[in-house]
């Protein structure tokens, strides 16, 4: 029996740094997904909301929110938070649910509102979290981590600051005409390297900034699709959710350490096992993948992604780059959206977003930056505390 | 004015410093930072349900993982040391133990210092201060090999 489900419509509110209720960006996606659906919002019986930490109880409470915004409509409710894979974790909840039966139509929103600059921890001493005392007793910030990961490409596989600086030039490109996009403005390497360095090797222009924005999608059970009238509509033949194996020995935002592995490293990292999941329960290969939507928190990291995701080898990721194959018209277009470093991140909405791409390719519909002939595409991201995702779709 | 931990009980001062960690008593597995004493701990090994632990003081040298900066100041709850803000190196270090560790590197060393596989050492040094006190932190310091010195 197949696992698959269809997806009928996404939407998206444009990324931002607008500054508006988080609610506004939701409802605007929700209905564009709709929209593009042409489903009502009162034959949708059951809504997913990706939680928002910095927005209150509404936030804590998203899915209920959205629906209120939208009216009650007796819907079953859930909320979803796994960092920044919630909106794959909502998706997977929506998928759970149609594919025992329980539902046939439900929609998926994630929408955030952020602060300026970096992303610090909640207030308050909490001297047993992770997240606090990495601040406190380290100044060990974000880009920090970034950085480490991009250090070691360099140390390890020659990479050079002038290739991350150019899988920003690519990106940049990738989203000129994305209307979704927040920076449509195109980036030279040595734009890159004239900016400043935040934490060393990353300049300011390598890492994503945060930022306001929704996305939106609208699941159904094939033979819902079916009745609508799809014969043939993009579906989800993967989410993978999983969590990490212990020992866990790769140093992982907030931690402080890793786990201690008894003297050899654990066949695979977690953000490979993220990726090896959602091909296997796609059945599908590496090797399959049209294009992928990868989690560019730092240029750096999407060559991390390339080689965790099985589309190279280790330390092979610049040679591609270099080459173009990463680019659109290449071989295996990574970031056609033009990625985070063209949207910034907006936590709960990110996940989804990548989905709403990878959906707008399979249908030939990503004006201006369209992968010919696209069948499958990919996502995969990693948020804090064991989370990640990646999901699998195709046509 | 007087020196203290800027957190209790999770390495030592004094000649040799060293991080301190939580050993299994079932299964042997070491964490770091080590388990809070006041309360129950449980061993994070799927394969064991340990909750009694032994304090253990880590290696004192490992291997650079990898290695940054923080060249603007990090949000609150950090504190900054000088005012203006001075930047400050940070390592993740691979101990024998099989933990990489997250530190900051020792004052009067930069990236420039550093490389991926170089031996480091634990010190402690001042972190910031608290009042009249300074808040101690340990530290990653570059190990300079014989033979090397002669080149400085």
């Amino acid at each position: 029996m197949s696992n698959d489900v269809a997806v009928l419509g996404v939407g998206m509110h444009p990324w931002g740094k607008w500054g508006r209720p988080f609610t506004e960006y939701g409802v605007h996606a929700a209905r564009a997904a709709l929209a593009d659906s042409g489903v009502a919002w009162a034959d949708v019986d059951l809504i997913v909301g990706g939680e928002t930490v910095r927005n209150g109880y509404g936030g804590y409470v998203a899915g209920a929110t959205f629906a209120q915004a939208l009216g009650w409509n007796g819907a079953r409710v859930a909320t979803s938070y796994a960092a920044c894979a919630t909106g794959a974790q909502a998706l997977d909840t929506a998928r759970a649910r149609i594919l025992a039966g329980l539902s046939e139509v439900a929609l998926v929103v994630g929408a955030d509102t952020t602060p300026k600059g970096f992303l610090a921890p909640n207030a308050g001493e909490r001297w047993d979290d992770p997240d606090w005392l990495r601040f406190r007793l380290l100044g060990m910030t974000n880009p920090a981590y970034f950085a480490l990961y991009a250090r070691r490409r360099m140390d390890l596989y020659g990479a050079t600051q002038e290739d991350f600086a150019q899988v920003k030039v690519k990106n940049a490109r990738h989203g000129l005409e994305n209307p979704n996009a927040r920076y449509k403005k195109e980036v030279s390497v040595e734009d890159v390297m004239a900016s400043a360095v935040v934490s060393d090797p990353l300049h300011l222009l390598d890492i994503c900034a945060t930022s306001d924005g929704a996305a939106a999608v609208v699941v159904a059970s094939t033979e819902y699709a079916k009745r609508h009238g799809l014969d043939n509509p993009v579906r989800i033949n993967a989410i993978s959710t999983v969590t990490p194996t212990f020992p866990n020995t790769v140093m992982d935002m907030p931690q402080l350490s890793t786990d201690a592995h008894g003297g050899s490293e654990p066949e695979r990292t977690f953000k490979e096992s993220i990726g090896d999941a959602a091909y296997e329960e796609a059945g599908i290969a590496p090797e399959d993948v049209s294009l992928a939507e990868v989690y560019d928190l730092s240029t750096a990291l999407e060559l991390d992604w390339m080689e965790d995701l099985s589309l190279c080898k280790r330390g092979e990721a610049e040679s591609l780059l270099r080459a173009g194959e990463t680019t659109l018209g290449g071989r295996i277009p990574v970031n056609p959206s033009g990625g985070l470093a063209c949207f910034g991140e907006a936590v709960p909405a990110q996940a989804l977003a990548q989905v709403c791409e990878v959906t707008w390719q399979l249908r030939g519909q990503a004006q201006g930056r369209q992968v010919e002939g696209a069948k499958v595409g990919i996502t995969a991201n990693q948020g804090l505390f064991g989370h990640g995702s990646s999901v699998v779709l195709s046509r | 004015m007087s020196a203290r931990p800027a957190i209790d009980g999770w390495f030592t001062t004094g000649e040799a410093p060293a991080l301190l960690g939580s050993r299994c008593t079932t299964c042997a597995t070491t964490y770091f930072p080590p388990l809070p004493a006041d309360r129950q701990g449980f061993c994070r090994n799927p394969a064991c349900s340990g909750e009694g632990f032994d304090s253990v003081e880590l290696s004192r040298r490992g291997q650079v993982w990898s290695y940054t900066d923080a060249q603007y100041q990090p949000p609150a709850p950090f504190v900054a040391r000088t005012e203006p803000y001075e930047p400050f190196a940070l390592a993740a270090v691979e101990l024998a133990e099989g933990i990489t560790v997250l530190g900051q590197v020792a004052d009067g060393y930069g990236v420039g210092d550093l490389r991926v596989g170089a031996e480091v050492e634990l010190v402690v040094e001042t972190l910031n201060r608290d009042g009249d006190d300074d808040l101690l932190i340990w530290r990653w310091k570059p190990v300079t090999e014989l033979g090397e010195e002669a080149d400085q």
